[in-house]
C-alpha cells in the first residue's frame, strides 16, 4: 500500500483522464488496470453554470480516488484559483500542483511552484507539486508544506521516458521517507516498472495510455509493470557485477567429449 | 395505412430522418423553432467532412463503416458535394504522428513532396510527405441544411413551430424541460412485420441534439470552436488535417477563398464563449500549415457543443412511440444518412438497428 498524506491507495497506477477517444474508453483503461487515483483538469474545461459537469460526473462515477490539477496554469494566481476551485468541485483537499514555466517543454516553474505551494498549504490543501528532479527544489517544497513529491520522468506528453536516471536515483536516495511519485513523460511499461525498481512509490501517466491504440489494453500493461516494478524494489535486487558468476557450478562437471 | 411522423428538431439528424421517412411515403411534419436553419443548431457550426477513414484514427469501427454511406447520400439527395478526397500532414518535428495516423487508419496512400504538390500546389516544399484519402469527400454544411430543408418542402414535408402545430400532433417541444411524450391520441396501430410487436401509426423521431438531456441523460455535450477565415491567397482543393500533439487542425476548403477552421474539443456542455485560448491555437495552427493565413480575414468565430453519448456512438433509442436519434457527437454529416436510413427501416420494415440500444415499445 502506497500512503499519500495519511490516505492508503491500494494501487501504485495513477492515470490521467484527459485525451481518451471516449468516456467509455476512459473507464475501460480504469476498469482494467485497477488505477486507484485518476487526475483530471479543471481549468480548460471551467466555464459558467459547471459545463463540465458531466465530464466530472463520469470520473466520480469510476469509483476511484480523484486528484485534481492544476494542468496548463502558467502562474501562482492561476494555478491557486484553480486548486480552489477544484476543491469545491470534488470535495477533497488533495491537488496536484503545475505551474509550467516554459509552454514548449511545460518544464515546472520552480519558482512559482513553490510560492504556490506555501499559499496552498497554508490554506490546508494537501499538495502533489509536479516537479522536476532537482534536490534544492524538493528541499524548498518539503519546506513549503508538501509531504509528496512528483518528479517528472520526461517533459509532459513526451513518452521518453526516464531521462535522467542519476537525478531520479539521487532524489530519491536524498529523501527516502517522502512519498514520490514519478510524474509525465512515460511512454512504456518497462519505464515505469524501472522508475518502481528504483523505488519510487507510484506512477502517474496520461498520454501513454490515452493516445494507444488499445488505451485499455496498455493500461493493463502499465499496471503490470509497476506491480513487478513495486515487488522487484522490495525484493531487495542483486548489484550488478563485472565478473561472470554462473548459477550452476562448473567445477566437477562432466566432460562432453 | 399511412404512417405518420413527428419531427422534432430540424438539425442535421431530423433534416436526414424526414428524407428517409419521406422517401418511404411517411407523412412527415417536422417540428422546428427557426423557419431555417440557423446558427442556433449545431449542424451550422460543423466542419462537412465526410471523412470516415481518417475519423477512423480514434473513433471505433461503426463510425468508419457507416459512414462510407454518407458521400452518395448526399449526393442523391441533389447537395453539391466535393469528392477529392482528404489530406494529411504533420510538421517537421511531429512527422511520427504522420506513422502512427497511417498505421491506425485505413483507405489512404502516403504521398512524395512531388505528388504532394501535384494534388495541392499550394503546400509544395511545405511537408515532405503526406497521407492521402482519394474516397473521402466534403460538403458546405449550411449549403447542406439549406438545401436539404428545401427539398423537403418541396416534396410535401410540412416544416411548423412547435407553437403552431396542429391540434392532436405529437410532441410538446416548447422548452428544455418539456417532456418528450408518445403520440397519446390512440392513433391506428399495425402489426409490424418482426413478430407481432405492437407498432404505432404515428411516430415521434426526437432530434433534438444536446436538449434532449432532459430525458436523455447519459448525453453530454462536447464543446467545439471553429473559426471561419477569407485568405483568397490560398488556394486548396480538399480538407487537410494538421497532425500535432497539442493542436491538431483541420481546413475545409469552402470556395471562394473561405476556409472553416476547426475544431476544438473540450469535455464541456457550455455552447457559447470561445475562448481566446482556443481561438490562438485554431489560427497559429492555421498558421503554421501556410504562412498566407497569417494575411486572411478572420470572418467568423464559433462555438457550440455537440451532443455525445458515453462512448460518442451515435444511438437509437424507442421508447413508446418515440424514437430518439441523439449522440451523433462530431460526425453529424457523416453518420446522419446511415442513422436516419436504420430508424427508417425500423418504423418501415421492422428492422432492428444496430446502434438500438433500448427498445420498449
Amino acid at each position: 500500500m502506497a500512503t499519500f498524506y495519511g490516505t492508503e491507495v491500494a494501487s501504485r497506477l495513477m492515470l490521467g483522464t484527459a485525451q481518451y477517444p471516449s468516456p467509455a474508453i476512459l473507464a475501460d483503461a480504469f476498469r482494467r488496470s485497477g488505477a486507484g487515483i485518476a487526475t483530471v483538469s479543471v481549468r480548460r474545461e471551467s466555464g459558467g453554470e459547471r459545463a463540465g459537469a458531466a465530464f466530472w460526473d463520469l470520473v466520480k462515477e469510476l469509483g476511484v480516488r480523484v486528484l485534481p490539477n492544476t494542468a496548463g496554469c502558467h502562474s501562482v494566481r492561476e494555478a491557486v484559483t484553480t486548486a480552489q476551485m477544484a476543491r469545491e468541485l470534488f470535495d477533497t483537499p488533495w491537488i496536484k500542483l503545475e505551474v509550467i514555466g516554459h509552454a514548449d517543454t511545460l518544464q515546472p516553474d520552480p519558482f512559482g511552484l513553490v510560492e504556490a505551494a506555501r499559499i496552498l498549504t497554508d490554506e490546508g490543501f494537501q499538495v502533489f507539486p509536479y516537479t522536476t528532479e532537482d534536490v534544492v527544489l524538493a528541499d524548498r517544497l518539503l519546506e513549503a508544506g508538501c509531504e509528496v513529491l512528483m518528479p517528472w520522468g520526461a517533459p509532459i506528453g513526451t513518452g521518453l521516458g526516464l531521462t535522467n536516471i542519476y537525478g531520479l536515483r539521487t532524489l530519491r536516495a536524498q529523501f527516502p521517507d517522502v512519498p514520490m511519485v514519478v510524474d509525465a513523460g512515460l511512454g512504456l511499461p518497462s519505464q515505469a516498472a524501472m522508475a518502481m525498481e528504483m523505488g519510487y512509490d507510484a506512477v502517474l501517466l496520461n498520454t501513454a495510455v490515452a493516445k494507444a491504440g488499445d488505451p485499455a489494453a496498455m493500461a493493463e500493461g502499465f499496471a503490470r509493470a509497476v506491480e513487478a516494478g513495486r515487488l522487484a524494489f522490495e525484493a531487495d535486487p542483486m548489484e550488478p557485477r563485472d565478473m561472470a558468476a554462473p548459477s550452476t557450478p562448473v567445477i566437477g562437471k562432466a566432460f562432453l567429449e | 395505412m399511412t404512417l405518420r411522423a413527428t419531427i422534432v428538431g430540424a438539425g442535421v439528424a431530423g433534416l436526414c430522418v424526414a428524407a428517409e421517412l419521406s422517401a418511404r411515403n411517411v407523412e412527415v411534419t417536422v417540428l422546428d423553432r427557426a423557419e431555417h436553419p440557423g446558427p442556433h443548431g449545431c449542424s451550422w457550426w460543423a466542419g462537412g467532412m465526410l471523412a470516415p477513414f481518417c475519423e477512423g484514427e480514434t473513433a471505433e469501427e461503426p463510425v468508419v463503416r457507416l459512414g462510407q454511406e454518407a458521400a452518395g447520400w448526399w449526393e442523391r439527395q441533389g447537395v453539391e458535394g466535393t469528392r477529392n478526397g482528404s489530406l494529411v500532414v504533420a510538421l517537421g518535428r511531429d512527422r511520427r504522428e504522420l506513422d502512427r495516423f497511417a498505421r491506425r487508419t485505413e483507405g489512404h496512400r502516403t504521398l512524395g513532396r512531388d505528388e504532394l504538390a501535384e494534388l495541392e500546389p499550394q503546400l509544395e516544399g511545405r511537408f515532405d510527405r503526406a497521407l492521402h484519402f482519394p474516397d473521402e469527400a466534403h460538403l458546405s454544411p449550411r449549403d447542406a441544411l439549406g438545401h436539404l430543408r428545401e427539398a423537403l418542402e418541396a416534396r410535401g414535408v410540412r416544416f411548423v413551430s412547435p407553437e403552431n402545430r396542429p391540434q392532436g400532433s405529437a410532441c410538446p417541444v416548447e422548452g428544455r424541460e418539456a417532456p418528450i411524450l408518445g403520440d397519446g391520441s390512440g392513433a391506428a396501430r399495425a402489426v409490424g412485420p418482426d413478430g407481432g410487436a405492437e407498432r404505432p401509426g404515428h411516430w415521434t423521431f426526437d432530434c433534438r441534439g444536446l436538449a434532449a438531456r432532459d430525458v436523455l441523460p447519459d448525453l453530454r455535450g462536447v464543446k467545439g470552436e471553429m473559426a471561419v477565415l477569407r485568405a483568397p491567397d490560398v488556394e486548396l482543393h480538399r480538407p487537410v488535417r494538421l497532425l500535432h500533439p497539442r493542436y491538431p487542425l483541420y481546413i475545409v476548403p469552402r470556395g471562394d477563398g473561405v476556409f472553416m477552421l476547426g475544431a476544438t474539443q473540450i469535455e464541456s456542455g457550455e455552447r457559447g464563449r470561445a475562448t481566446v485560448r482556443s481561438v490562438l491555437e485554431l489560427l497559429s495552427a492555421a498558421y503554421a500549415l501556410h504562412p498566407a493565413f497569417g494575411e486572411a480575414e478572420l470572418l467568423e468565430v464559433g462555438v457550440d457543443a455537440r451532443p455525445a453519448f458515453p462512448d460518442n456512438l451515435p444511438r437509437l433509442r424507442r421508447r413508446g412511440d418515440t424514437i430518439h436519434v441523439n449522440g451523433l457527437f462530431r460526425h453529424g454529416f457523416l453518420l446522419a444518412p446511415a442513422l436516419a436510413r436504420m430508424a427508417a427501416e425500423y418504423v418501415c420494415d421492422g428492422k432492428t438497428p444496430e446502434v438500438m440500444d433500448e427498445n420498449h415499445g
